[in-house]
């Protein structure tokens, strides 16, 4: 190749670059290029999946233990239950961790050059988090396979598989208010505690590990309410009686809600970050 | 945002044009009214301190920072109105290296090229180039973790000149690296511009503007303090500052005139019998040295040494510098 050739080729993409915008194709290019680096990042360091294989483990295990015999009589009695709660429980926290993982990312100067560069703003932050929704997968996979061992058989496997796609999909909706976090606030560890504040509450005060039948009327309204219970009931209906319902309509709307409301607040907070 | 006023259309000589930029944090003014101008294919050295300004000036020129005043345009695109469109015209290394710590050497750049838009083939073509270029190949799959300094910045470098970018920002690309990778990084540096490429340098050393900028803008406290060719600050400041030690201090008045005769500078006096000046060459010396011989004035010690950055200063405002802004 001569170096003409080679001159004009850098031309004619400087002129292909000197839009004034990014235009909408390029923009999923280009977060489908660093969606690619985020996979890559987790090939050289597997170790960023770490809490996805350990956290269902140690949950599936532990709370079948502790709660299966007092709820349900026998664990194999609860799992039906335990499996979907866990499933929802695991997969909210790994959105947390995408939370804090950026939070340390953004102050790499790497970030620096993606704002340099002739790309869409919004694309850093849509990378990194489709990125993570094999974390995602990664953590239902493992939630299914622990309770599969410990005696889980589901009423309908299509329907846990329809279950696991509609935690996944939620767990990346919620990453947005995370990423919104992460980016927002000084440290790692400040994006942990925020986000535990959040999600110790939400995820407990709910039917994802007990039945909220006996609970205190006042802690019952809120587990009645909680989003993470609709979710929980919409897996439990997928998988257990392999029908639809109306949990998981208000499951797709809330979660789609978060992720409208959230993603542009998070972009915007992002690119004021200097 | 006074002073916002769109600049008319700056010429297409002019690579860079900043225009009385001012730049306000919460309580302190980082960059306060710098004006200058890069004609296209010539090399501009920002020299000054730490935290004079330099970084700022160029994150501001780079898109990544908001002016709170004035005007920046980059081939004639203001910066802030046309962000998009001067991101593909520029290319910027920093003063830490901005390459991702967890890929390869060939990763990072596979993932810069695509990212502009190279096809996957173009993509691997260019980033085998530039590996090679800048001697990486062996290092080319192994994780940064175990780069050295020299190496993180030359693929630093190279990620800068994917799309070949008219006009290349370097902000400090030698601080911190030893005498020898310095020497290397020089030489790529001189390589791009006898490419053609126009190029703004900020550095803390004298020496590094004068080898490889054509102008050279000292700033301080956020100020434009001197301007000029490097040969222009060398005309004021002196290449090289002698310093004598006499044997007899009743020499000093006498020897000290002789001094400021020849060399053409003010003389300092630093110690009891230690007398300084600028010199613009080492022939000076030797007529300084000859001449206090003809005059019977013993000289127990002589030295020539650069002058360092604090001189420059002294030289150029008539003030020592303060620390701190």
């Amino acid at each position: 190749m001569t170096a003409a050739t080679a001159q004009s080729r850098a031309q004619r993409r400087q002129r292909d670059n000197l839009t004034r915008r990014p235009s909408v194709a390029s923009t999923a290019a280009t977060s489908l290029t660093l969606a690619a680096r985020g996979l890559l990042k987790i090939r050289h360091n597997p170790f960023r999946l770490f809490d996805v294989v350990a956290l269902p483990i140690v949950s599936t295990a532990m709370f079948a233990g502790i709660f299966g015999g007092a709820i349900a009589g026998s664990v194999s009695n609860y799992l039906p239950n335990l499996v979907p709660g866990v499933l929802v429980q695991v997969a909210v926290t790994a959105a947390v961790n995408t939370g804090v993982q950026l939070c340390e990312d953004v102050d790499q100067g790497v970030f620096d050059r993606f704002r340099s560069m002739p790309i869409a703003r919004i694309a850093p932050l849509i990378g990194a988090l489709t990125a993570d929704v094999v974390r995602y997968i990664v953590a239902a996979a493992m939630v299914v396979l622990v309770g599969t061992l410990m005696g889980y058989t589901p009423h309908s496997w299509p329907g846990l598989l329809l279950g696991c796609l509609l935690v996944i999909y939620t767990a990346f909706a919620l990453s947005w208010v995370f990423a919104f976090l992460g980016v927002r606030m000084p440290s790692a560890p400040a994006v942990q505690g925020a986000s535990m504040f959040v999600l110790m509450p939400m995820t407990f005060i709910s039917n994802a590990l007990v039945p909220t039948t006996n609970m205190p009327s006042w802690i019952k309204w809120l587990a009645d309410i909680n989003p993470v219970s609709h979710l929980v009931t919409a897996v439990r209906q997928l998988a257990n009686q392999g029908s639809v319902g109306m949990d998981i309509i208000w499951s797709l709307v809330g979660a789609t809600l978060i992720m409208l409301i959230m993603a542009p607040i998070a972009v915007h907070a992002y690119i004021r970050k200097t | 945002m006074a002073g916002m006023v769109s600049s008319p259309a700056a010429p297409p000589e002019l690579a860079v044009d900043v225009r009385d930029l001012t730049v306000r944090f919460d309580d302190f003014v980082a960059v306060d009214g710098v004006s200058f101008s890069v004609p296209t294919g010539s090399v501009l050295g920002l020299l000054g301190p730490n935290g004079a300004g330099k970084t700022t000036t160029v994150r501001v020129l780079a898109t990544l920072l908001p002016a709170s005043g004035g005007s920046a345009s980059i081939f004639g695109h203001d910066v802030q109105h046309d962000a998009h469109r001067v991101r593909s015209l520029v290319g910027l290394t920093g003063q830490y290296a901005s390459v991702d710590e967890e890929l390869t050497a060939r990763e990072n750049l596979m993932v810069f090229a695509r990212l502009l838009r190279f096809s996957r083939a173009g993509a691997r073509r260019r980033t085998a180039e530039l590996l090679e270029e800048f001697s990486l190949t062996d290092a080319a799959n192994r994780s940064l973790k175990h780069f050295s300094g020299g190496m993180r910045r030359r693929l630093d470098l190279a990620t800068s000149l994917l799309a070949e970018p008219p006009l290349i920002f370097l902000d400090e690309p030698t601080t911190g690296l030893d005498p020898r990778t310095r020497q290397q990084m020089w030489e790529t540096i001189r390589r791009l511009v006898r490419g053609g490429s126009t190029v703004v340098l900020t550095t803390q050393y004298l020496e590094e503007a004068d080898q490889l900028a054509d102008n050279i803008v000292v700033i301080d406290h956020g100020k434009v303090v001197a301007e000029g060719s490097a040969d222009d600050l060398k005309a004021s400041v002196g290449s090289g500052r002698l310093r004598l030690s006499l044997v007899d201090d009743g020499d000093l008045p006498t020897a000290s005139l002789v001094m400021e005769q020849i060399a053409g500078h003010s003389v300092e006096t630093e110690a009891d019998r230690t007398l300084v000046v600028p010199v613009a060459g080492a022939s000076l010396v030797t007529d300084v040295l000859i001449a206090l011989r003809d005059k019977g004035i013993e000289v127990s010690e002589v030295g020539v040494h650069k002058p360092t950055l604090d001189e420059v200063f002294f030289q150029i405002t008539g003030n020592p510098r303060k620390e701190g802004a």
